[in-house]
């Protein structure tokens, strides 16, 4: 792969100040928090920051998130999936209220992201759709919706983040473990994306490690050259999402 | 520096004394983090060059660089993303034996490791001299899993883990250090666990 599509993004700099606005839990194990960031520094749809928790004691516990908000909304929205034994997702899901201050750090990631302006084929898992959501959300605002393909996958839909959003904007829905009314059960197949895929497409992979896997191999067999391909993998450990 | 964040109480109480600071032990897991495909290497494809400010730029195929004497690694590794993994062992080469061979100009101060799939990351040469670095192609005794660098990857355990290329086939010696991928895109340019230099400006 080459160097990123804008060259040079500009450092994450020094940890900053976000009020939490709002919360909800739109999934059994996802929690949607709205954050008021003081001073921040626009972002790119496909960024992520990092949340910095710290105890009484002075223990500190950092994660990653996808940012789920377009550039041009006021705040930052960010979902996080409640990993088992998630030091940080199980506080954010479990304990956090609207008012309470977090410590965050972003935007970060230079790579995987899109630059509002050239055709792109979507591809998710899960929670791994976050970050595509603000890639979508920017199209709209660009009034470029035009430009985006998606796929994404869940086991069922009420398990998939942004399920009613992702699908009023015409995402193919590959559920696993249910049909969806024009597809029967099952995971993401080769024939599901061939008819998203073409040409100059730039595709954006984010999901767990085996589903980026998967759905990156199912794409460099469709044909896509790899160079063209950008992935974003979350470790079984609950490094991001 | 802020104070505590309200009902956050953290889980371990006992703080290993290996965990740089921000790093949480993973156990068994071993998380892939990678920004491209897994590109399918077969061993008899693969080479790797040492090139750049060297006296004799020299390639080794699979079957010769096994056949340079062999070097191990006991001990922990550190991603970016917060995962520290204990007690790993790799087996491969060390870096110095390939330096030996391509005899370093005295002005080459950097390395540029670039991977198959063109990923690259950029290293003062000092951190991958003196025992401090290694091409490996066994962990645990077993051949390198291809989503954790099979057949080769570049190991510096003592950096972050994305300065330790998967998939590597070039180490290029320069006289002025140039930024890599996750480098050009806010990552810190060494990336030291213990100072926690995980961003630019870190």
């Amino acid at each position: 792969m080459g160097s990123s599509p804008g060259g040079r993004r500009a450092p994450a700099g020094g940890w900053r100040t976000a009020t939490v606005t709002a919360v909800d839990r739109p999934t059994p194990r996802g929690v949607r928090l709205r954050l008021d960031v003081a001073d921040r520094i626009d972002h790119l749809p496909g960024q992520h920051y990092v949340v910095r928790l710290t105890a009484e004691d002075g223990y500190r516990a950092q994660r990653s998130y996808s940012v789920a908000s377009p550039p041009g909304d006021p705040q930052v929205e960010l979902f996080v999936e409640r990993l088992e034994d998630g030091e940080v997702s199980g506080y954010l899901a479990d304990v956090v209220e609207p008012g309470d201050v977090l410590e965050v750090r972003g935007p970060i990631g230079g790579w995987f992201v899109w630059d509002g302006g050239s055709p792109a084929l979507l591809v998710g898992g899960g929670s791994g759709v976050v970050p595509l959501v603000a890639m979508l959300r920017t199209a709209h605002d660009l009034g470029r919706s035009d430009l985006l393909r998606l796929a994404v996958a869940a086991r069922t839909r009420a398990l998939l983040p942004y399920a009613d959003e992702l699908a009023g904007s015409g995402a193919l829905l590959a559920l696993s473990r249910e049909p969806n009314g024009i597809r029967r059960a099952g995971r993401l197949v080769a024939e599901d994306l061939v008819p998203l895929w073409e040409p100059g497409q730039t595709a954006y992979v984010c999901g767990s490690a085996s589903f980026a896997e998967a759905a990156s191999q199912l794409l460099v067999g469709l044909g896509v050259p790899a160079p063209d391909i950008r992935v974003e993998r979350f470790g079984p450990s609950g490094t991001s999402g | 520096m802020t104070g505590p964040t309200r009902g956050f109480l953290g889980r371990r109480r006992e703080r290993d004394p290996r965990l740089p600071p921000g790093q949480y032990d993973t156990g068994a897991d071993w998380p892939v983090l990678t920004a491209e495909p897994t590109p399918r290497i077969a061993p008899e494809t693969w080479s790797i060059t040492v090139d750049g400010r060297v006296a004799n730029p020299t390639t080794w195929t699979w079957d010769e660089v096994h056949r340079l004497p062999g070097s191990e690694y006991r001990g922990d590794i550190h991603c970016v993303t917060t995962w520290s993994k204990f007690d790993t062992h790799f087996a491969g080469v060390s870096v110095d034996t390939l330096l030996e061979a391509a005899g370093p100009a005295p002005e080459a101060a950097f390395v540029m490791a670039t991977a198959k799939t063109g990923y690259t990351t950029n290293l003062p040469l000092a951190d991958v001299t003196g025992g401090r670095a290694w091409l490996v192609w066994e962990f645990g005794g077993e051949p390198l899993p291809i989503e954790h660098g099979g057949p080769v990857r570049l190991l510096v355990p003592h950096l972050y883990f994305w300065k330790s290329a998967k998939w590597v086939t070039r180490l290029t010696l320069l006289q002025r250090d140039q930024p890599g991928f996750w480098e050009q895109n806010g990552y810190h340019d060494r990336g030291d666990p213990w100072r926690e230099q995980r961003y630019q400006g870190d």
